[in-house]
């Protein structure tokens, strides 16, 4: 069992930074679990979803911004559908993975790869082009075997465009990522 | 129907690529049903799940910038899309754009601030309202008698139920009523709004080869013949990774996995060009030719 001492860790600012943020009341978890019981990823998570709630509730930075838990979410909206108080959780998972991002944390690398590449394919072209965040995905994460075995399947069937479809203004689209690093996002 | 619906059409991302046979069969549906599909000019990626994983402000400005170009389009009462991802995108952007603080900050990042005055839709919720399944039913040209479907809505389509307002957002009936009016026989499926893993194919395959390994299983289990799906994504994890999963689980699964788009063509007419058969994984041929033959023996 885990002892924390909540003087010594409650961070009394980061509750109110993730209320803000989220724009959800987390004191308003009375820990029912049903979160968990619906999340289809607890078998994943090194932290079930009801706890962060509570950990949330007990200030627990640190623990959070380096859980798996928050990078393997899927947003999946189960538990936000099924909470009695209404609590928007996927939300609440959301921010802490911005929070996480901005102070430079990768617990789930791969994950955050994936983001990263995806997100990069978009400003360079307005619009995901699949082959070409796979090769970014496998090239920041040197995982050269990354579904191989699906190339035979997927070529003959004509579906993997070798080009990127473009935006006619792909700057326009560049624009909006450049705005929102300038706010000092990265 | 006397008046012709039209519509912003956001084929997404997808629709270019990997389900290029959503895309085809949408259009073809969607003709067929007298829907006319205006595409946004020059549309872009509405963020994806990767956007809002970033930034809300990020992702709402992603996808604001195709809401803002579809205002501009003449005569169309709503924007509609068959992605379910694509779908929550926009409709999340909508829905946080009425607040003028938020959208101050998503407008810091466009080039055009964006209002946000039109509806936007699933392809399935503007066929199931707009047209309505009454309507379907005297447009059938082949019933698909005797296919046994597990229906498979995926878990952002309906839910949040305060944000995607459309269906039932644990017992989803949409397809399984299209499906029921083309003849085809939907199964029961607990599954219905059950995660198949979404994105993590790549990054983390084993949580898509336990999660739409359990699908396939439940699909299975309750007798269908085949899948049908409302998602790109979904459908990829159980047509183009079914090899995966069933050697990670140790399953024998050959379980054809369609669009109801594909379904729906088929039973209203539509030609195997736009329908795309041949674009599916698990090849559904087979099943499709029993079907012809019972058909044929019936009527012999």
């Amino acid at each position: 069992m885990n002892v924390i001492s909540l003087t010594a860790t409650r961070d009394q600012d980061f509750i109110a930074r993730v209320e803000k943020e989220s724009g959800q009341k987390v004191s308003q978890c009375y820990q029912c679990g049903n979160c968990t019981a619906g999340c289809p990823y607890t078998f994943v998570y090194d932290i079930p979803v009801h706890q962060v709630m509570r950990l949330l509730q007990a200030g627990q930075k640190q623990t959070l911004l380096t859980c798996r838990s928050i990078w393997l979410c899927a947003t999946c909206q189960s538990c936000t559908t099924r909470c009695p108080n209404n609590i928007d959780v996927a939300h609440v998972m959301d921010t802490l993975r911005h929070m996480a991002r901005r102070e430079g944390q990768d617990t789930e690398y791969g994950v955050k790869s994936f983001v990263d590449s995806f997100l990069e394919s978009v400003e360079r072209n307005g619009r995901a082009f699949e082959i070409g965040l796979l090769v970014s995905f496998i090239v920041k994460t040197g995982r050269f075997w990354t579904d191989v075995d699906l190339a035979p399947k997927m070529l003959p069937k004509g579906k993997l465009s070798p080009m990127p479809h473009r935006v006619k203004n792909p700057e326009a689209i560049a624009r909006i990522f450049e705005r929102f690093r300038q706010e000092g996002h990265q | 129907m006397s008046t012709r619906l039209r519509y912003a059409y956001y084929p997404g991302c997808s629709g270019q690529g990997t389900s290029k046979e959503y895309d085809t069969s949408t259009r073809a549906v969607c003709e067929a049903l007298n829907m006319e599909l205006v595409e946004i000019p020059d549309w872009s990626c509405c963020g994806s799940s990767p956007a809002h994983t970033v930034d809300h402000r990020l992702s709402s400005a992603l996808a604001g910038r195709n809401l803002g170009l579809a205002e501009m389009m003449e005569g169309v009462s709503a924007v509609i899309t068959p992605c379910p991802s694509c779908l929550t995108n926009l409709k999340v952007a909508s829905v946080r754009l009425r607040k003028p603080d938020f959208a101050a900050e998503v407008n810091k990042l466009l080039d055009k601030p964006v209002r946000s005055t039109l509806p936007v839709k699933s392809v399935l919720q503007a066929i199931y309202e707009d047209v309505g399944v009454d309507a379907v039913r005297p447009k059938v040209f082949k019933w698909l008698k005797g296919l046994k479907l597990a229906p498979y809505y995926g878990c952002i389509m309906n839910r949040p139920p305060e944000v995607m307002e459309f269906d039932d957002h644990e017992n989803p009936v949409a397809m399984d009523e299209l499906m029921d009016a083309v003849g085809a026989q939907p199964v029961p499926f607990p599954l219905k709004v059950e995660c198949c893993g979404a994105s993590y194919g790549v990054a983390r395959r084993d949580i898509v080869q336990n999660l739409s390994g359990k699908l396939l299983d439940m699909a299975a289990l309750n007798g269908a013949d085949a899948m049908v799906t409302a998602c790109p994504l979904c459908q990829m994890n159980l047509d183009l990774r079914q090899d995966q999963i069933n050697s990670a689980n140790k399953t024998t699964h050959n379980m054809p996995v369609f669009y109801f788009t594909q379904l729906l063509g088929l039973a209203l007419g539509v030609g195997e060009k736009d329908l795309g058969f041949s674009k599916l994984c698990v090849s559904p041929r087979k099943l499709l030719d029993s079907l012809e033959e019972r058909a044929q023996r019936k009527a012999g």
